[in-house]
């Protein structure tokens, strides 16, 4: 009714309705120069990325020579070697792994801990809140050189357990301060009907608050498990020794590059750099509205 | 109700609460200490000095460096990267005319803004070692390769001292952008309507709308995105780790804090000299948030 009403005035043909479609004249020189720059920048951001995946195809040759052209072969030689000599499908287990328990992890925890400093009043609640959410404002290149021997004292150094505690704490601030946000947003009355019908603290939580921020927390599971997926240095501190067999995605790829070993092995390179960007493309184009809300929703505190 | 509520909530926040406070708050802490010790590694014990990691760094030509590329990356990146940020978002979401009474974007806008994101969700590491090879300092690097064929000669991107730290800053704000256009476009997505309605009806152009409309009713976010890129800028390591010749080279013409904290704690063992300059990172991180929020503080629009 409303819109229908509101939509009446734009059907006359009226003076301004006219000029309001001049204005949306697509060959208006300033609307062909936008569509120049808003192409040429896309090209620019899948221009590296396409040229990747066709350079795993390509022979060394052909990597050095013309950037333009398409390999002569589509064959997956170079990412069985990525895969087994440069150790990219262990890298990827280990990178699984470790990113599903940490994620796990985090989403447990952090719910918790946001579920209760959202809702619950004790003493305290204040503190403990802006502890978790100070975490998100401070360098951590500062607690660098501490953290490696926290971790080294447990005796969790070199082991996917310490990489995962460390994934956990790291993710607590924006996790808590997120999470807790969102808890207060949800409606009292249905958790206060199942404690009156006698339903524990706990069971509230697990049967009926948690299934209710169900789009919350899928919003912060993709986060997390794209920020720890992408996690560069935590690793290299933590799993410095000589544990290549426990190493992750990133950790490896970065070090396929520098190694003097694989360095005749070009595609295999680019194989490797494929099959890391490849499940985060995925996860990408599946998820893309909840990544994008959920990381700058995190940018305007 | 009120039953058992107190061993609840401890039960509830005390796994989270005590990872938390090993393995983050404590760190934080023990650092300041450290960095007040002459600590070298695990057999000898740390020995307090005071202030002395403190005044080494003032005679330190590498801090210095590093010093100067965050001022260089926070002026130079946080500039660009908004700009370019600034000028799409506003493609994005208000340049296609009006339709229904509504500000639109230009065609296609869904499908450039799932683009121009993409680089944000990739590991920095990755993109570095992607960039080795499109900034290869002979004829055969992507980049060199394509001027190539308009007749021009290879450029050093990475060796060359005096462009090696540009070319890094070009990947950061190849991989930022994307970013800062979607949360622009939810700020401009928060004007009203109507005021857009009046200018246009006005006779104000796209320009008038940008310059005089859009821009002043951004300030708050431009703020923030201008915090996040300078803690973007204090945090550039694994790019600069991976990418740089010799890390952070050559002739530590591409160094950052980071990388150097990292090099003097993990290669050399020098941890109290390392903390120090954890600390003065933290010091400066501070003050740059604090002073961004001080000077770019304006009269708030209503609306």
């Amino acid at each position: 009714m409303v819109t229908d009403t509101a939509r009446k005035p734009d059907s006359r043909p009226s003076a301004p309705a006219r000029v309001r479609r001049r204005e949306r004249n697509p060959l208006g020189a300033f609307g062909a120069l936008s569509h120049v720059a808003l192409l040429l920048w896309a090209l620019l951001i899948i221009g590296p990325i396409v040229w990747t995946f066709l350079a795993a195809f390509k022979t060394n040759a052909e990597i050095f020579g013309d950037a333009i052209t398409l390999p002569a072969s589509f064959g997956g030689d170079a990412w069985g070697r990525a895969w087994e000599k440069a150790h990219i499908g262990q890298y990827m287990l280990n990178t699984i792994f470790v990113v599903a328990c940490s994620t796990a992890g985090t989403m447990l925890l952090g719910s918790m801990a946001a579920y209760v400093l959202a809702r619950y009043t004790f003493p305290g609640n204040r503190v403990i809140y802006f502890l978790f959410v100070s975490g998100m404002t401070f360098p951590v290149f500062l607690a660098l050189v501490p953290l490696f021997f926290v971790v080294k004292n447990l005796g969790l150094l070199d082991t996917h357990l310490g990489l995962i505690l460390v994934y956990i704490a790291y993710s607590l601030p924006f996790t808590v301060f997120f999470l807790s946000a969102f808890f207060k947003t949800l409606p009292t009355s249905v958790a206060e009907a199942a404690m009156m019908d006698g339903c524990s603290h706990t069971r509230t939580f697990f049967q009926i608050m948690v299934p209710m921020a169900r789009p919350g927390l899928i919003s912060i599971t993709i986060f997390n498990i794209l920020g720890q997926w992408n996690q560069y240095l935590l690793p290299i501190v933590l799993l410095t020794g000589n544990v290549e067999d426990k190493w992750v995605i990133t950790q490896g790829v970065a070090n396929i590059s520098t190694s003097a070993g694989y360095e005749a092995d070009w595609p295999g390179l680019f194989a490797a750099l494929s099959m890391a960007i490849i499940p985060v493309m995925i996860v990408y184009i599946i998820f893309q509205r909840q990544i994008q809300s959920g990381l700058t929703s995190g940018a305007v505190k | 109700m009120r039953q058992g509520k107190y061993p609840f909530i401890v039960g509830f926040l005390a796994a989270p609460v005590l990872l938390y406070v090993v393995f983050v708050i404590s760190p934080y802490i023990q650092a300041f200490y450290i960095s007040l010790t002459d600590w070298k590694g695990i057999s000898a014990a740390p020995r307090f000095i005071g202030l002395e990691n403190f005044t080494r760094l003032f005679d330190d030509e590498v801090f210095w460096a590093a010093v100067r590329h965050h001022g260089v990356l926070l002026l130079v990146m946080p500039l660009v990267t908004i700009v370019i940020a600034l000028f799409f978002a506003f493609l994005l979401n208000l340049s296609g005319g009006q339709r229904g009474g509504q500000m639109t974007g230009l065609w296609g806008s869904k499908v450039y803004r799932v683009i121009f994101f993409l680089p944000q969700v990739l590991a920095v590491a990755i993109v570095g070692v992607l960039f080795q090879t499109i900034y290869r300092s002979d004829e055969t690097g992507v980049i060199n390769s394509l001027l190539g064929k308009i007749g021009i000669d290879p450029v050093g991107w990475l060796i060359d001292p005096d462009i090696a730290l540009l070319s890094i800053i070009g990947v950061m704000v190849w991989q930022a952008v994307g970013f800062y256009v979607v949360l622009f476009s939810a700020g401009m997505s928060s004007i009203p309507k109507d005021v857009f309605e009046a200018a246009a009806l006005d006779g104000a152009g796209r320009f008038t709308l940008f310059f005089r409309i859009t821009l002043p009713m951004l300030w708050d976010t431009m703020q923030v995105a201008w915090v996040y890129l300078g803690i973007a800028a204090f945090d550039a390591f694994a790019l600069v780790q991976v990418l740089s010749v010799d890390r952070g080279g050559p002739d530590n013409s591409t160094t950052v804090l980071p990388l150097e904290i990292w090099r003097t704690a993990f290669n050399f063992s020098k941890f109290g000299y390392a903390s120090a300059m954890g600390v003065a990172l933290f010091f400066m991180a501070i003050t740059f948030a604090a002073l961004t929020l001080r000077v770019t503080r304006r009269e708030r629009i209503e609306y």
